[in-house]
């Protein structure tokens, strides 16, 4: 019926509007996750797997609104917490899909010890972190991705505050699977959702998205680049290479750091999002608009490791070959008793 | 009779007295202990903070309490007796490692001179025994065997001797060495079973001791018994609740004094369909537990009061979500980090009252340490039943006291199984809100159920629809229909039990949870007096048992002994409108039950 990622292999004929609920959206006009939140319902049907076994799972903020707009099993819970709630969840019902919708204050800020731990356990979870740079639902204050010096409403001198960057700080705790996306970017969206979803374990995607009231055009250099002067596609086993032209490229130097080049000079790097030694994906991470020209876009990496729901699920069946299935009169008798006549 | 055995952290008195109980739960005395030891692991040897003690009080009638004061006392070095002697009363037996008292283990416990020697002792029957070099000559013969290791089976020779005194067989204890040992290193278990035996011969040969104690069996009801703790039985309990709902058990739990021993307990029971999670934190224990009761699993969350209060967001998101949830508060003192291994009752308010808005959620609490199995089955039903969370409490003394426990007829446990929603409740959509006209509990649809997807959430809910609103009205019919359907319980408990056989006691004693003992010890004593007193005691703390308020007004005057500074008092002077009064002491100890009973006797001879 299913494999164990709730896939049902394509029998269904769903489509986007299977995935709509009778709730009005209430995000802002011109929010980046109205194009998030169509890609994503056009998207579903194409993973074959029946609504009731998708569950959309998030914390606090304008992102977290989202499983209300999802006609699949959700929950909008508490601040930051949605990836631990998302792995009590997984770890008992391995026959869903379970994904997590955050934002970057929600996941990095006040929840960024469940995601550091959900993503090191390769819980079975995909965890989309709506990235705008600001808290958008608390009306604009600086958040763990503001650039240094960001003036806001509570920073009236700039912040003081280093950013994150989100897929460091994912492949730095172990994620198996770290990936970017645009909101805008419908195509390239769904590329990283379907092998997001294909991968067993923990997916971690950061989808740069726009608050137009906020912090507005945050992401311009990359959303608006329909010439593809600054996004820089990741493609598995191809040559980075980027530009109007293809003109530019990127090449990893003896220390592991990543220079821009010419698209003809040498030693032009091959992408392989499979490298077990997490290095290559770390250093692809640290290329960006300010210090390389470009951003780059896709898989970052995807490798395989066993699941915690998984590993979980073999000790029981291991527990339960050994022991037999356990009986509770049994368990009250054992150790030493006595019987009073 | 009651022992206490005190020694340095890592003398092994814990061990010593688990062992001695064990031999003395197999001659049918009934047995109660009490364990006390340091948060830190090995303070510095022969200090003051770091004496260990373990208190056991046996009898051959049916006992309450590990007992106040000791009748003996066991003293490993001059930090324990220092710490202890306290407690012996004049004429008490004091039986000392005499190599332990020298000048320097002396000074680490601040004496001036050698107790042993100055007379200070005179009044207590005091029995010198080299106890290291008795063991070590003992063990001299021993191959394979460190003389640091002999050393520190000082405390088998030590149980071997008060196995001889009170007459306790010492086999269960070899068979326990051997099996503990004797894999990895078989010349340690014979090295201490040398030395178990070697104390008992010591008993045996030697004149010091001029009397042999014996104890007989108690009169207890029949039926087959073991002794059991109370974080074993919590732990025993959420097994049966799993199993007595047919739901898979998932425990989220961060390592905490005292609780953590339920995790590790649960974690070896996987052939059960038992999942343990040791979360990064308590927030995300208590979250992994919410998220694996949406998915239709019996979600438990297990911590003490420091772990509780963080836990506190996700307990008010599982109230407005109405799913079951079972939190086990093992309460110890506080506040902050306070003493993590000591008892107390601090935290009831807590539980009742630490959440944001209007968030009632229902409270047991049990009251002894084999009791802590029905509390868990109950508190796992009134979950399951009303799609809520619901709060267990024991305390430090519970989780790690023990006593026999009659064992239960595994088929006369309640059954608690609950229903899914499996079809849509209003023609032909499903409605997450629409309440179960009795319990008000809405219905439980997992995901993987087709045709009900809903979305649930902290915001709050539109009655019946649970779509998200901001309507007025709405706000408050659904606050007081939280409220109404955690009063509603009341109807689906038990009455609250008077113990006041001739119904002529004008003052009633009202406990809850962990100082049942001690209480009704202390209600004995009063009536051994020939004074007359009734004891009510309460394991739903809310809503309480609805015929509490008419018990309460039928007596002239109430006393609420708590370990805490009145928090059960307040709650039944505002509920009830009682002029009951308090008996509080929050030492990080179980009441003592002499002293309750004088509070009693005071409040009675007042009148």
């Amino acid at each position: 019926m299913s494999d164990a990622n709730g896939n049902g292999h394509g029998r269904l004929t769903l489509t986007a509007k299977d995935f709509r609920t009778d709730q009005e959206v209430r995000w802002c006009p011109g929010c980046g996750d109205y194009a998030i939140l169509a890609a994503l319902q056009s998207f579903m049907p194409e993973l074959g797997i029946p609504r009731e076994r998708i569950v959309f799972i998030s914390g606090i903020g304008c992102a977290a609104r989202f499983p209300y707009y999802m006609n699949t099993y959700g929950m909008h819970s508490i601040h930051g917490r949605a990836p631990a709630i998302a792995t009590g969840l997984a770890t008992t019902r391995p026959d869903l899909s379970v994904w997590v919708v955050t934002g970057d204050g929600d996941a990095l800020s006040i929840g960024g010890n469940h995601l550091i731990h959900a993503l090191r356990r390769n819980v079975n979870l995909k965890i989309l972190l709506f990235n705008n740079r600001i808290y958008g639902l608390t009306k604009g204050q600086y958040s763990p991705t503001s650039e240094l010096g960001k003036v806001t409403k509570s920073t009236p001198m700039g912040s003081l505050d280093w950013p994150f960057n989100p897929l460091s700080l994912a492949i730095g705790a172990e994620a198996t699977f770290v990936a970017r996306a645009i909101d805008t970017d419908k195509a390239g969206m769904a590329e990283v959702l379907r092998a997001a979803a294909e991968h067993r374990g923990s997916a971690f995607v950061e989808i740069l998205q726009n608050c137009p009231i906020f912090n507005d055009d945050a992401w311009a250099f990359v959303r608006d680049d329909k010439e593809g002067v600054n996004r820089i596609v990741l493609r598995h086993g191809e040559p980075i290479r980027w530009g109007k032209d293809g003109e530019k490229a990127l090449r990893q130097l003896p220390d592991g750091t990543i220079e821009a080049c010419g698209a003809d000079e040498d030693g032009v790097l091959v992408h392989d999002e499979t490298h077990e030694e997490p290095s290559l994906a770390f250093a692809l991470s640290r290329v960006t608009q300010a210090t390389h020209g470009g951003t780059p876009v896709g898989v970052f990496r995807n490798v395989s490791r066993p699941t915690y729901d998984e590993m979980m699920a073999d000790q029981l069946r291991v527990a339960e070959e050994r022991r037999g299935k356990g009986d509770l009169a049994e368990l009250l008798h054992s150790g030493e008793t006595w019987v009073v006549s | 009779m009651i022992v206490r055995f005190a020694g340095d952290s890592g003398d092994g008195m814990q061990l010593t007295g688990a062992q001695f109980t064990a031999e003395t739960a197999l001659l049918g005395n009934d047995i109660s202990t009490l364990p006390d030891f340091p948060a830190e692991i090995r303070a510095p040897a022969g200090s003051l903070p770091g004496v260990s003690g373990f208190q056991l009080h046996f009898a051959d009638h049916d006992i309450l309490t590990p007992g106040d004061a000791p009748n003996v006392l066991v003293a490993m070095n001059p930090a324990a007796l220092k710490t202890n002697l306290k407690d012996l009363p004049k004429g008490g037996t004091l039986i000392v490692n005499a190599d332990a008292f020298n000048e320097r283990n002396l000074q680490k416990a601040g004496y001036t001179s050698n107790p042993l020697e100055d007379g200070s002792l005179d009044e207590y029957q005091l029995h010198k025994v080299p106890l290291t070099t008795l063991t070590v000559g003992a063990l001299k013969d021993v191959e394979g065997v460190t003389p640091r290791e002999a050393e520190r089976a000082k405390n088998m020779f030590a149980l071997g001797l008060m196995s001889w005194l009170y007459g306790r067989p010492i086999e269960p204890t070899i068979e326990f060495l051997r099996a503990k040992f004797g894999a990895k290193r078989p010349e340690l278990a014979e090295a201490n079973v040398k030395a178990l035996q070697a104390g008992y011969a010591f008993g045996e040969t030697t004149e010091t001791f001029a009397v042999t104690y014996e104890v007989k069996p108690a009169k207890m009801a029949p039926g087959t018994y073991r002794n059991i703790t109370g974080n074993q039985a919590l732990a025993y309990g959420l097994i049966a609740a799993s199993k007595l709902s047919g739901l898979p058990l998932f425990l989220g739990a961060y390592p905490i004094t005292p609780a953590s021993s339920i995790l590790e307990e649960l974690a070896s029971y996987k052939h059960f369909g038992v999942r343990t999670f040791q979360a990064e934190d308590e927030i995300a224990a208590a979250g992994a537990a919410v998220g694996a009761s949406f998915g239709g699993a019996l979600g438990v969350t297990t911590s003490a009061g420091p772990g509780i209060v963080l836990k506190a967001e996700t307990v008010g998101l599982a109230v407005m979500l109405e799913l079951p949830l079972v939190i086990c508060d093992i309460q110890r003192a506080g506040p902050s980090t306070g003493m993590p291994t000591k008892p107390e009752q601090g935290d009831l308010l807590m539980v009742l009252h630490g959440r944001n808005g209007e968030s009632p959620v229902p409270v047991v609490a049990a009251r002894s340490p084999s009791d802590c199995f029905d509390a868990a089955i109950e508190a796992a039903r009134i979950a399951l039943k009303y799609r809520t969370p619901v709060y267990l409490l024991s305390d430090a003394y519970l989780a790690n006291g023990s006593e026999p426990w009659l064992l239960p007829d595994v088929s006369e446990l309640p059954d608690i199984s609950t229903t899914f929603a499996t079809e849509p409740n209003a023609g032909d959509a499903f409605l997450p809100y629409l309440r179960d006209e009795q319990t008000l509990a809405r219905p439980w649809a997992p995901p993987g159920t087709p045709g009900l997807e809903h979305r649930i959430g902290g915001l709050e809910k539109s009655d019946r629809t649970g779509n998200v609103s901001y309507d007025p009205d709405n706000h408050d019919l659904m606050t007081r229909l939280r409220a109404q359907k955690v009063a509603g319980i009341a109807a689906d408990i038990p009455e609250l039990e008077v113990d006041d056989p001739d119904g002529e006691a004008r003052v009633l004693v009202l406990g809850w949870g962990g100082t049942y003992g001690p209480i009704a010890a202390a209600v004995r004593r009063v009536r051994a007096s020939g004074r007359k007193v009734a004891h009510a005691h309460l394991r739903h703390l809310n809503p309480f048992p609805r015929n509490t308020g008419e018990v309460l007004r039928r007596y002239e005057r109430v006393l609420v002994p708590e370990m805490n500074l009145g928090q059960l008092l307040k709650l039944v002077r505002s509920e009830f409108l009682v002029d009951a009064v308090g008996y509080n002491r929050v030492r990080g100890l179980p009441l003592r039950a002499s002293e309750v009973a004088q509070a009693i006797e005071a409040l009675i001879d007042h009148e």
